[in-house]
């Protein structure tokens, strides 16, 4: 029931038919993939722009991405900045704007191969920290591309936690300037993108000092690089940190400032004001900062989290009905290496994590717009909870990702190994999503914050926002189910769910009350139950992505067999959380060891269920092959001809000058002189 | 520069001697002071000096590595070094722990002509092998077929009439792909191959077969060689292709001390041939020891970065912490901490074992091969499986910096990660020892007794009065002290034998062919065989402390011990809880415990990890220098990327300045 055509997909290579052992895959599809997709897409229009995108974009050969694998980093670098300007004429070509319906999928079809993505991040921060004038100064500048924008924040030494920044900006009555200084070396800015070599300006961040006093940290724009001829502005020192596991394209930089005037005017003045006296002036209320860390959090998982994860899925599983070992019953072919219980019991609960992931996002997504249209009518109450949840999913999002599409490469035996693949890629990409932005650990410790709080305000009867309402209804029931059926029944899960979470929740409280009624200070309190605490956030965001999906389950359309094949992801994706959990479940006695049992033989039949479905449902994805790049993962399954031919490209066949330089002379008896 | 004073803090607060420890890890005092001698030679010898491998190409880092590698081999033969394990010091001190182009050679090449190469062949082809006239690899995988050896397509079919072996690959899944130092150093492969003869397959047999010219090295007529391409690591190494198009090699050149083809094509069986079995015991054992010192490294570099980093607030005022300091990192670094050092010692024993019962199987005693072979099948991919995540943990632990290149251990990572894979796929591994677990257990149920590490599947039979778990075991579990705790685990690892073996009989009463009932019981039959390993590496361990002498380090050890035993039960708490092994009053003993734990083992966790006694050229790590300096370095070391070339980058002139000029 797979309705695409294949010829979409084809690359244009001697390659021709669909493998038949993938071709037999799709033929027995029990929903219709054209359906599950406008499902993921938000509408049939939708996946109507995005495949107009893609086509557009795929079909300029400017933006191809074949031999990237052979690419050195300045390679990389050049060809991403190349695609950035490139991508401005396309953008003008095709009438695409920043605002309209196909923004949001040129990324996704670019693979996020491009410089200049700090820019827009330069650009946001001066919209939302920048006063009218400066808005009005420095945004035509970046739009016009007259300048490029990067955003340093990141020192050598300090990273997440903003108040231990050590660059400093200094203000000059006398000039009306700043003058900024990195101090010592672990103050020296480190990290940002874009700002080794690419660069003209920067936001950094300084603590600022008037008249001797320190007022904390503060934004400024910067000027780097000369417009002229791009070389260094006096008293910088800025240059490319070096290679890393993975982001060749992008020139991530290192900035050292040795007394650098810029004008007062350049401190970006919305809420902090530094007058020409030296008075320094707050104003309006600065809650908004926390909003946008939000957003950045919330977005970033689906472009740099979601896709990746779903692309690993779609290798992993086409490759492994493609991929034949070993024999199930004597006397057959050998069989696909994804009849195995072992491989499905790898793979497939990745891709049902996928699909819950995916409508935590969308759910992460409404609360967020909610928020926003709050906000915008000075309304902050709903903050504290979109702060803890974007931290939490974000962290346990990145984090299950990232352990998922490892075990993606590594389901697939030997060839995942091959950059060819596609899989190493994608692997060292996503893996920096569990840093940046926040370090998981730290993330999932806001998040316990205001779990702790909530609890608390719970139990003394005081309201708590809408997700942790369940935290005051601990119930001592046990769970219900009488034999393995009742565990696919959504409501005896989430309620196993919800008993885990608020038992960690509770018992982490109580000990931190018991610590500090001992006399333990608080902070010290706090250190001892870390590990606890983080334990609690990541059992609150399962339980409530167990029950969004649940719910999101509920109201899908019944057509299409959509709704019975999410049903059973949904099933899958809990019982998995429980199974390789069993020890929060077990714990007080909440299931029982025979109850276990049932949850382990309901998983493992479910996995022989959604096998038949795998394919189809990765199609549903709808990657073309340019965008997964992958040996192993195209549309038509003819895995070893096409890592023949990609092998044969790489350059280490074109010559190999250690032949003449070493082996010659080792080869020719300068050994048995010895 | 001096040594950061953050760690010298840390050193000066541990409580027992380093050295001391070191001699443990390297098997005596005298041990540690030979390997130290071999390390000098390498460090001090300009030859094996060069830039920083993080910023060379992938032809330029395989270039380096054939250099050294041609160098390893004169000099290993100048200095007389011999003894199997000096020599993978050596090599590993040359090569930094990375994979280098003439392993193969080294490791299968050679090793292959001694054991299966007749007399005649010998002389014609060991010599010149070992004065590298000829360079062999191991050509055995194939693009579609890996673990299941009976699946290879390749075929050498014999023709009587001029006495030779005709070499095809027949289909494009049939081309030999990955084999180390195919793609462009070798002169020559042993090729497996399907061999036919008179008409009939006889399975697989080794050929030896010339892939390039002697003198120009260019690819003979009838062969493709090339390099498959970029992977993830291995950057040294030419991992190769090889397609075979009537290719013909004379008679002789079928390795023939067992099996062996008439001139007539009439083929003579081979004796059954058990020594196999050994190479793949010695070999996985390797992988053991390596899964140990990988996750060695990485945790000598994450453990004193995080002495040298300061970060947010504990306490408020004060100033910024060691990160050290915090509770969840110690709860990352420690448990991995003390599973580096039970690695070790399982290393140790295998490696122990192996040597004492290789000594019986010229003497014709091998009863233990079988139980030896399942249990490193296993262990192999328990212990490359929790290194594999150990690392990315240790590299996530360092925060943003564990992600440049410099920190060192992306290296380790893509080093080491392969070895889940390769020697067996580590899942298939784990089938392997269960279904020796499967047999024992069999044995057990028809009356008969286990010996060895199973021997605990004998107390089955006993408990099987009572029909349901045995829960009068909780009382006896004493979370302080080791022995009781390897009882918990042996408890653990029976009671999951038991439920997988009695699922696959469910299955069986079901009708369904054994394979059937096999395949739709194996996840049971991997967490069984996990648990198996998990008893024998804690029983390892504890039997470990009884041998060290020295108070204070047993005192340390112990501890370690202690947090890898009561870590895994936390970790797995619901096989314990579930088999009623611990209530939930005990887990949470236990988890409180472990975090007890943690702040014990703080003040020696430098000290743990200086014990390792890596070098700094060795560990490859800014941010693990043993001086601390941490950040000074990270600024001379980006200062040398290649980006850094120029001041001014080409593609400003080739693509932004036009742009700008346009817009």
């Amino acid at each position: 029931m797979a309705l695409l055509e294949t010829s979409r997909y084809s690359q244009g290579s001697a390659l021709g038919s669909v493998n038949p052992d993938l071709a037999s895959e799709r033929q027995t599809a029990s929903f219709c993939v054209e359906r599950l997709t406008a499902l993921l897409d938000g509408g049939a229009e939708q996946t109507r722009i995005r495949r107009a995108v893609v086509e557009a974009i795929e079909s300029d050969p400017v933006f191809s991405r074949e031999n990237q694998y052979f690419q050195t980093q300045n390679e990389r670098y050049e060809a991403a900045v190349r695609k950035a300007v490139h991508l401005q004429k396309k953008m003008h070509e095709m009438g695409w704007t920043e605002n309209g319906p196909e923004y949001k999928y040129i990324y996704r079809a670019l693979s996020g191969d491009v410089a200049f993505l700090l820019h827009r991040v330069f650009m946001r921060s001066i919209s939302v920290l920048g006063s009218d004038k400066q808005v009005a100064k420095w945004i035509p500048l970046a739009t016009q591309h007259k300048l490029i924008g990067s955003y340093a924040q990141t020192e050598l030494g300090h990273g997440t936690y903003l108040q231990g920044l050590e660059t400093t900006a200094v203000f000059d009555t006398a000039t009306q300037e700043f003058i900024l200084n990195t101090p010592k070396i672990s103050a020296m800015k480190w990290w940002p993108g874009d700002m080794g070599r690419s660069a003209t300006h920067t936001v950094v961040f300084a603590q600022l000092y008037i008249h001797g006093k320190c007022y904390g940290i503060h934004p400024f724009i910067l000027q780097i690089r000369s417009l002229q001829d791009h070389s260094l502005c006096p008293g910088i020192t800025a240059g490319d940190i070096g290679p890393k596991m993975n982001f060749e394209h992008t020139d991530n930089g290192y900035l050292l400032l040795k007394s650098v005037r810029i004008p007062r005017e350049n401190m970006l003045s919305k809420f902090c004001e530094v007058r020409p006296d030296g008075t320094y002036v707050r104003q309006g209320s600065q809650q908004i900062n926390y909003f946008t860390m939000t957003t950045v959090r919330i977005s970033l998982i689906s472009d740099e989290v979601l896709t990746p994860f779903m692309k690993a899925c779609t290798i992993a599983i086409r490759y492994s009905v493609v991929r034949r070992q070993s024999k199930l019953k004597p006397g057959e072919q050998e069989a696909k290496i994804l009849d195995y219980q072992t491989q499905q019991e790898k793979l497939l609960p990745q891709l049902a994590a996928a699909y819950a992931f995916h409508f935590t996002n969308n759910y992460l997504q409404e609360l967020f717009n909610r928020g926003y249209a709050e906000i915008h009518r000075k309304n902050f109450d709903m903050l504290p909870e979109l702060h803890a949840l974007s931290s939490g999913f974000k962290a346990v999002i990145t984090q299950h990702c990232t352990a998922g599409v490892e075990i993606c490469l590594r389901a697939c035996g030997g060839h995942g190994y091959s950059l060819l693949s596609g899989l190493p890629s994608l692997y060292t990409k996503i893996l920096a999503s569990c840093i940046y932005e926040g370090e998981n650990t730290i993330l999932l410790l806001q998040t316990a914050r205001f779990l702790i709080k909530c609890f608390m305000a719970a139990s003394a009867g005081q309201p708590v926002p809408p997700s942790v309402t369940y935290l005051a209804a601990m119930k001592h029931g046990k769970c219900p189910a009488k034999n393995k059926l009742d565990f696919l029944s959504p409501d005896i899960y989430i309620e196993a769910y919800q008993h885990a979470a608020v038992r960690l929740t509770s018992n982490t409280a109580a000990k931190l009350q018991d610590l500090i009624q001992s006399g333990v200070k608080k902070h010290d309190a706090w250190n001892q139950c870390t590990v606890q605490l983080v334990q609690a956030a990541k059992a609150h965001c399962h339980y409530i992505a167990v029950k969004n999906f649940a719910e999101t389950v509920e109201k899908l359309e019944t057509k299409a067999g959509i709704q019975k094949i999410m049903k059973h992801l949904c099933d899958l994706f809990a019982l998995h959380g429980i199974f390789s959990n069993t020890g929060a479940f077990l714990h007080d006695g909440y299931t029982s060891a025979a109850q276990m049992d049932m949850v382990t033989a309901s998983y493992l039949d479910l996995l022989a269920v959604i096998r038949k479905d795998a394919v189809p449902l990765v199609d549903a994805f709808d990657f073309t092959d340019k965008c997964l790049n992958s040996a192993l993962g195209s549309y038509d399954g003819q895995v070893y001809q096409r890592l023949y031919e990609w092998a044969q490209k790489s350059p280490t066949n074109q010559m190999s000058p250690a032949y003449e330089r070493y082996l010659k002379p080792l080869l020719h008896n300068t050994l048995s002189k010895l | 520069m001096s040594v950061n004073a953050d760690l010298r803090k840390e050193r000066a607060a541990a409580t027992f001697q380093p050295e001391l420890l070191t001699h443990i890890l390297d098997g005596g005092p005298e041990r540690t002071r030979r390997r130290k001698e071999i390390e000098a030679l390498v460090l001090n010898d300009p030859d094996f000096q060069h830039e920083d491998l993080n910023f060379l190409s992938r032809s330029q880092r395989y270039e380096q590595a054939i250099r050294k590698s041609s160098l390893m081999v004169m000099k290993l033969r100048e200095y007389g070094i011999a003894d199997p394990e000096e020599i993978y010091w050596f090599k590993s001190f040359v090569h930094r722990g990375r994979p280098e182009p003439l392993d193969l050679h080294l490791g299968m090449f050679l090793p292959t002509l001694l054991t299966q190469a007749t007399p005649e062949q010998q002389d014609r082809f060991f010599m010149p092998a070992w004065n590298l006239e000829i360079i062999g690899t191991y050509a055995q995988t194939e693009m579609g077929h890996g673990t299941h050896l009976r699946g290879l397509e390749t075929t050498a079919t014999y023709d009587p009439s001029t006495q030779e072996f005709i070499l095809n690959s027949p289909t494009v899944t049939s081309i030999k792909w990955w084999p180390g130092g195919l793609g462009k150093t070798s002169n020559h492969a042993i090729v497996l191959a399907q061999l036919y003869t008179q008409g009939q397959c006889k399975g697989l047999h080794a050929f030896i077969v010339p892939i390039r010219q002697l003198g120009t090295h260019e690819p003979l007529p009838g062969i493709t060689v090339g390099d498959i391409g970029p992977k993830f690591g291995y950057d040294e190494m030419d991992n190769g292709y090889l397609k075979m198009d009537n290719f013909r090699i004379p008679r002789e050149n079928m390795l023939m001390k067992y099996a062996q083809v008439e001139p007539d094509g009439t083929y003579v069986k081979p004796v059954s041939d058990k020594l196999t079995y050994g190479t793949m015991v010695f070999i996985r054992s390797l992988i053991v020891g390596d899964s140990a010192r990988s996750l060695s490294r990485a945790c000598t570099i994450a453990i004193r970065y995080s002495a040298v980093r300061h970060q947010s607030e504990l306490k408020p005022g004060e100033p910024e912490p060691q990160i050290l300091d915090y509770q969840t990192q110690q709860y990352k670094l420690f448990p991995l901490l003390a599973t580096a050092y039970a690695f070790h010692f399982v290393g140790a024993y295998i490696k122990d074992t192996y040597h004492r019962i290789s000594g019986d199987i010229s003497t014709g005693d091998l009863s233990e091969l079988p139980e030896l072979h399942a249990l490193t099948a296993g262990l192999k991919a328990f212990t490359s499986w929790t290194a594999n995540a150990g690392i990315e943990e240790c590299r996530m632990a360092c925060g943003g910096h564990g992600y440049s290149r410099c920190s060192g251990i992306p290296d380790i990572y893509v080093t080491f990660t392969p070895s889940c894979t390769y020697e067996g796929e580590n899942t298939v591994m784990m089938l392997q020892t269960a279904r020796f677990l499967m047999k024992s257990y069999t044995q057990v149920t028809s009356g008969q007794q286990v010996t060895g590490m199973v021997s605990y599947l004998n107390d089955l039979s006993r408990q099987r009065i009572q029909p349901q778990h045995v829960a009068a075991r909780t009382v006896t579990v004493r979370i302080n002290d080791p022995t009781s705790l390897v009882e918990a685990y042996k408890s653990r690892a029976a009671r999951l034998v038991e439920s997988a073996a009695k699922n696959l009989q469910a299955e069986l009463n079901h009708r369904r062919s054994k394979e059937d009932a096999w395949n739709r019981t194996s996840v049971d039959l991997v967490r069984a065989s996990e648990a198996h390993c998990h008893y024998v590496i804690v029983k390892l361990f504890t039997a470990k402390l009884a041998e060290v002498s020295d108070a204070a380090v047993h005192a340390v050890l112990t501890n370690l011990c202690l947090l890898y035993a009561l870590f895994g039960i936390s970790r797995n708490a619901g096989d314990f809880l579930q088999a009623g092994i611990l209530t939930s009053a005990q887990i949470t003993q236990v988890n409180q415990h472990v975090k007890e734990l943690l702040a014990v083992i703080r003040p020696n966790a430098v000290a743990l990890v200086d014990s390792f006694d890596f070098h700094d050229v060795h560990l490859g790590s800014v941010l693990g220098r043993y001086d601390g300096n941490v950040y000074e370095n990270m600024f001379e070391w980006a200062k040398k990327s290649p980006l850094n070339k120029t001041q001014v980058h080409e593609s400003f002139h080739k693509h932004l300045k036009p742009m700008q000029a346009k817009l």
